[in-house]
């Protein structure tokens, strides 16, 4: 069952990928988007801010029609919280791009950069998933 | 109308996280956690998305140019370099050790709980350091 869940939803993201470049050209990065809306660019922030909302929108409806559309954060310590936040926002802005960036978008496009991306901040986060349940074994 | 589409496209993004079960950090990482109780549907969502994205992008890019703007983005950078493996490195060290990629977390702002808020914070942070150090 959630095998197909996920599968359905997978092909909303893509569909949702393929609105944005059919209509605006653009690639459906989200850290992408929100590093232009940090950096203040101009030509695009109507665009990235109105895809932002969407996404705060798509939680919103999902929240009140599903229940458990949206779970619990995992990390109970402010330190880790904040590290994490550090972390992705410094590594995707330096890479260049996240999970849709590169793992949708740039995979989908064929671009060995992309790939290369995806297959290393996968193992990075499969092996920091190890050390902190199982070396470490502590909660975040 | 740029500003309406760009809107739908978001909510349909966002829509498909929640549908996929990306919205749920602990299953993120039980995709993750290969050595423990693998949880391995997740890699079903890059599967759809990836697939999709990969079939339309094909016939859209093959129009010329996009329906509301003059081109298509194209990423600047080609080749492998340090930037791209250390920066996908440290954002993965920060997936895993909280379970939220970008969208996702995006998305869980309008459960408004303090730690997602808290992490956002920190990722708008880290994009401006990201900026002003390398």
């Amino acid at each position: 069952m959630s095998f197909l869940t996920s599968l359905a939803g997978g092909v909303v993201i893509g569909l949702a990928s393929a609105l944005l470049l059919l209509v605006h050209g653009r690639v459906a990065g989200v850290s992408g988007i929100v590093g232009r809306l940090v950096d203040g660019r101009r030509d695009t922030v109507a665009i990235d801010l109105a895809f932002v909302a969407g996404l705060i929108g798509a939680g919103v409806t999902f929240g009140m029609v599903a229940g458990d559309a949206i779970g619990p954060a995992i990390m109970t310590r402010w330190s880790s919280v904040i590290a994490a936040g550090l972390l992705v926002g410094f590594g995707t802005r330096v890479g260049n791009g996240c999970t849709s960036g590169h793992g949708v978008c740039g995979i989908g496009r064929g671009s060995p950069r992309s790939l290369v991306a995806t297959l290393v901040f996968m193992v990075t986060a499969g092996v920091t998933v190890f050390v902190v349940r199982h070396v470490l074994a502590v909660t975040p | 109308m740029k500003a309406v589409s760009a809107m739908m496209a978001g909510l349909l993004f966002g829509a498909g996280l929640c549908i996929s079960g990306m919205t749920w950090p602990s299953r993120v990482v039980g995709f993750l956690d290969v050595a423990g109780a693998w949880d391995p549907s997740l890699a079903f969502v890059m599967l759809g998305a990836v697939g999709t994205y990969a079939a339309s992008g094909y016939w859209i890019r093959r129009r010329g140019a996009p329906l509301l703007a003059s081109s298509f983005e194209r990423p600047a950078a080609s080749t492998l370099d340090l930037r791209l493996l250390g920066g996908s490195a440290i954002f993965g060290v920060g997936w895993g050790l909280s379970g939220y990629c970008p969208g996702p977390a995006i998305v869980s702002i309008a459960a408004l709980a303090p730690v997602t808020l808290v992490f956002m914070v920190a990722v708008i942070v880290g994009m401006l350091a990201a900026k002003r150090i390398v």
